[in-house]
């Protein structure tokens, strides 16, 4: 009973500074000012536009995410819904009014960044299942009604994504969905089923595709079929890494880079200067730094009370797992190019955003971790 | 109690299931990580390789010519700083600006800047424009003044081909040009080495030995990004100059001769008559070289092409005349060596010859009388000639002058228009033209009339044999650092004589000697056809044969006449020629002159003789001095 009335009780400020996860906040300060020198080096070892912008979100997203911290699991658990909303009816908005670029209508104008609600919708949509599958009886999981809500849940924003269109972006929140009914118990003989009728409707989803989304397939099975054309990302992707070598070739001596053969250096690309610059020891120190980052979210979610904070760290831990291998697959030539950002490091606010909150319930979901949630 | 089992079972399953994606995230990560590795350390030197091939861009220099210099080392073609004006497109704030600027500057042409505005829009923004390629140094100047005003405007310093002596040696230099396509793809080397501006031979000696000359190109290479500009200097590599070439000729005997043909249409050889080599080689008119350089202009170029006396023609390769008088040393040798006449055999002249209801006129209207081979020689009587050549015929004749160089190329390796002539008999006629042989024809062969031709170069060669003692000899133009003392190359060439039958140019070497004699006579003894302009100092005393080539056939009108040569149309005037050698006793030097429509021999060309001999004597312990010709640097 005595234990019982302590937890009720909200924590104190000092009390919660006490709790946040350290090794956490660490790893993620580290990688934050990581990315700024990667940045100032995109920039050619100037302090320019990129470096300046990266800063000013790391300046703001930095301390939103301890903010988030310091609100009580039970909040983001009653929130999830609404926010899963919001950020709907964001996709809806900008699929009207959104700012288009290079064919896509995926942005938003805010004073300081355009958003990009996509990017939102990657912790929305486990957000939003977790709370879901904590709040759902067991032996519901399975039922029809269930399938059907989730599958319904994941549908419309996929939907609404590609339609922007971005392959990459519904790519990842579909990984995102999945995993979080993976962890809520959904039976695998669902997953072979849906494998299996994806895998049958893949030449018919292939005829759907645009011709540059083709093309990157076809790119990707034989990049030297258009070395200079479509293939010219992989390959100058793939010489820049190749040739940084053990060591690397030195920061802000990464030539494929500073003389601009590599192709969006800034966003989806950035790990392929980082591999150039700092070589296989740099990229396997990264490596491992975004595992301690995976680890302690997961070990976050394995002391959590309750199923919503479980499900939500395993699921956003998964989640950035997923973000990291694509990327780095994708820049190595494993898989075809979508585009896809590599956490905190690229360049991109929204991404920045959507991965800070994530931080931020994490750690909210730390400082918590022995609240129940009804 | 429900709920909480409920909850508890939920996050047993949440658990097992996050042990299954743990593991499946362990592998995924090793698969990467793997893959890093085969790409960063197993197959890092290939994309290494790449990576540099992407960054590092070469760029070609013009390869530096070698020099050409006489044979006392002066350079005759070089090489010369000169100032260009190259425009930075990308550095231009205001083009129009700039253009109109640069017009005022230089007084540029309106389609002079039609040209800079089309290669702007062709070439890539940081490729530099060459608005001058070679800006005078008051322009140099001017443009350095206004530098402030006209940003993006690049002063060059660079190097260019240059003739010192402009016109003294174009016929033997030719010049340097940029080359079209066919050109540069005719000469695998040229192929190689071809950069953008760079010049190569077009004529002449510059073309022939343009691979010695070429050099090699010095490399600069350049990191370069994607789009391809340079953005900093890695190293350079040094290209080698061209190899320096040394020519037999003398720039003040070449000067000399320049000088004494004065612009008339005509030619100058001399020779070394023991070593072959060309002392100079001189065709009038001749033009400046350095002309064609950076493009000859319009006006220029119509200047030379239309010149009626043909500057562009060499005429001591390549014209074609007829010997005239000065064949007959060649047809006497021939006549004593077959034992046709002997010195004292006489022929009566009364100024012309019958044969077959034809006349043959001797010069002299009046006739010479009785006359031996040596007086015939001396006033040149056609009449004795004709008669030697009826009684020799054409065919042994013809023996006789091939062995002195007639009908053959004189340096055929290196000038590919050098013509060879022609000393007909009756088997070439038969074959070419595709008659029989007329005895009339061997009457005016006798006297370097009538089918024969041959060019300046071969006279002085022939004349170098009769002077060395009827030793034959391979003329040279290009020094080949083996120089060896005047008696060893005389021992050399009697030595070798003694070997081959086909060095040796004689039976007897009396008669040799006898046509020695007979040209001494006709210069230095009165009554001879070139006793004017003889020297009677002994140290530069010297033997020729003068000679009068017949442009067109003397019709009896015009004989009665007896035109002064300034009534005669200059088309229709008589070629002038002079043979000759020197110094008498010892001799050492034979030359060649011809003057087109000069007139008569005697009065245009012989006296050209005597202002050249007192040079080249001169000039002959100076040449001997030049010895040691490995010690100038190249």
């Amino acid at each position: 009973m005595f234990q019982q009335d302590r937890l009720n009780n909200e924590l104190t400020f000092w009390q919660k500074i006490k709790e946040l996860d350290y090794i956490l906040l660490t790893s993620v300060f580290l990688l934050s000012i990581l990315s700024l020198f990667v940045m100032y080096s995109t920039d050619g070892g100037e302090i320019l536009f990129h470096t300046k912008s990266h800063f000013s979100k790391i300046i703001i997203f930095f301390p939103l995410m301890i903010f988030i911290a310091f609100f009580n699991i039970k909040w983001w658990h009653n929130l999830s819904y609404l926010f899963y909303l919001v950020v709907i009816l964001l996709l809806i908005y900008v699929s009207f009014f959104g700012i288009k670029s290079s064919g896509s209508r995926r942005w938003m104008d805010l004073y300081l960044f355009n958003l990009q609600p996509s990017e939102l919708m990657k912790i929305a949509i486990i957000l939003c299942l977790a709370k879901y599958y904590h709040r759902i009886k067991i032996e519901n999981v399975n039922s029809i009604t269930s399938i059907m809500t989730v599958v319904t849940i994941i549908l419309i924003p996929i939907i609404m994504v590609l339609s922007q269109p971005d392959l990459g972006t519904s790519i990842l929140i579909a990984a995102s969905g999945l995993i979080v009914l993976w962890l809520g118990g959904v039976k695998i003989k669902y997953f072979i089923y849906s494998f299996i009728v994806f895998l049958i409707s893949l030449p018919f989803v292939i005829s759907f595709l645009k011709p540059y989304q083709k093309l990157r397939i076809l790119t990707f099975l034989d990049p030297d079929r258009d070395p200079l054309g479509a293939g010219y990302q992989i390959i100058q992707s793939k010489i820049a890494i190749g040739s940084g070598g053990l060591d690397g070739k030195g920061f802000l001596k990464g030539t494929q880079s500073y003389l601009d053969f590599l192709p969006e250096k800034h966003t989806d690309f950035i790990f392929t200067l980082f591999s150039e610059e700092f070589g296989f020891i740099g990229s396997v120190a990264l490596l491992i730094l975004y595992s301690i980052i995976i680890i302690r979210i997961l070990r976050i979610g394995a002391i959590s009370r309750s199923n919503f904070s479980r499900l939500f760290c395993f699921g956003f831990a998964f989640a950035i797992f997923i973000y990291i291998v694509v990327n780095l697959s994708m820049v190595l030539g494993l898989l075809p190019i979508v585009g896809s950002p590599l956490p905190i490091l690229s360049y991109g606010g929204s991404s920045m955003l959507a991965t800070m909150i994530g931080f931020g319930i994490v750690l909210s979901a730390k400082i918590n971790h022995k609240q129940m949630i009804a | 109690m429900i709920k909480g089992n409920s909850g508890i079972r939920k996050t047993d399953v949440i658990n097992r299931r996050m042990f299954i994606i743990g593991a499946a995230k362990i592998i995924i990560f090793t698969g990467i990580i793997a893959r890093l590795f085969s790409l960063q350390v197993n197959e890092n030197k290939k994309y290494l390789t790449l990576s540099d091939k992407n960054r590092i861009r070469e760029w070609k220099l013009p390869p530096i010519r070698g020099d050409i210099v006489d044979y006392f080392g002066n350079i005759i073609a070089g090489n010369l700083k000169v100032y260009q004006l190259h425009i930075i497109p990308e550095q231009v704030e205001n083009f129009n600006y700039l253009l109109t600027r640069l017009k005022t500057i230089l007084k540029l042409s309106d389609k002079k800047i039609e040209k800079i505005v089309k290669l702007k829009n062709k070439l890539k923004p940081w490729e530099s424009i060459v608005v001058s390629e070679n800006l005078s140094w008051s322009d140099f100047l001017k443009i350095n003044n206004y530098l402030y005003d006209l940003v993006g405007v690049k002063p060059v310093m660079t190097i260019s081909r240059n003739y010192p002596f402009s016109e003294v040696y174009t016929h033997i230099l030719g010049y340097v040009s940029q080359p079209n396509e066919e050109e540069i793809l005719a000469n695998e080397t040229v192929k190689e080495r071809f950069v953008p501006g760079m010049k190569i031979g077009k004529l002449g000696l510059e073309k022939t030995l343009e691979n010695h000359l070429i050099g090699t190109n010095a490399i600069q290479r350049y990191e370069v990004n994607a789009y391809g500009k340079r953005i900093n200097q890695l190293e350079h590599q040094k290209g080698e100059q061209g190899l320096r070439v040394r020519l037999t000729v003398d720039t003040e005997v070449q000067k000399a001769c320049g000088k004494l043909l004065n612009d008339r249409a005509g030619s100058i050889s001399v020779m070394d008559i023991y070593t072959g080599d060309i002392i100079a080689m001189y065709s009038s008119p001749s033009y400046d070289p350095n002309k064609f350089l950076f493009g000859i202009s319009n006006d220029d170029w119509a200047l030379i092409r239309n010149n009626p006396l043909k500057p562009l023609v060499n005429k001591t390769l390549s014209g074609l005349y007829s010997p005239g008088s000065t064949i007959k040393p060649i047809v006497a040798l021939s006549a004593l060596e077959n034992k046709i006449v002997s010195p004292s055999f006489k022929v009566k002249c009364t100024g012309k010859m019958e044969l077959y209801g034809q006349t043959f006129h001797c010069w002299k209207e009046k006739g010479h009388g009785f006359v031996s081979l040596k007086n015939a020689m001396k006033q040149s009587c056609d009449t004795y000639f004709y008669e030697v050549a009826r009684l020799l015929g054409v065919d042994r004749l013809n023996v006789t002058a091939e062995k002195f160089g007639l009908g053959k190329k004189v340096l055929g390796d290196y000038f590919d228009f050098e013509k060879s002539g022609l000393f007909p008999n009756t088997k070439w006629k038969k074959n070419n033209l595709g008659k029989g042989w007329v005895l009339g024809e061997t009457l005016i062969t006798g006297i370097g009339q009538g089918y024969t031709q041959t060019t300046p170069l071969q006279l002085c060669l022939m004349t170098a044999q009769i002077a060395n003692g009827g030793y034959s000899i391979k003329p040279r133009i290009i020094v080949d650092n083996n120089p060896m003392p005047l008696e060893e190359t005389k021992r050399k060439l009697k030595e070798e004589t003694l070997h081959t039958q086909e060095k040796k140019l004689f039976n007897d070497p009396r008669n040799i000697k006898i046509v020695q004699e007979a040209m001494f006579s006709s210069t230095n003894e009165l009554y001879g056809t070139s006793y004017k302009s003889r020297i009677d100092d002994p140290k530069y005393q010297f033997a020729g044969k003068t000679g009068t080539a017949q442009v067109k056939r003397i019709s009896m009108r015009e004989r009665e006449l007896d035109l002064k040569i300034e009534q005669i149309p200059y088309k229709d005037r008589d070629h002038a020629l002079y043979i000759a050698y020197g110094p008498y006793i010892n001799p050492r030097y034979a030359l060649s002159i011809i003057i087109e429509h000069g007139g008569s021999g005697s009065r245009t060309a012989a006296p050209i003789a005597k202002e050249l001999f007192k040079l080249i004597i001169d000039r002959n312990d100076l040449r001997n001095k030049q010895k040691n010709f490995e010690e100038i640097k190249i």
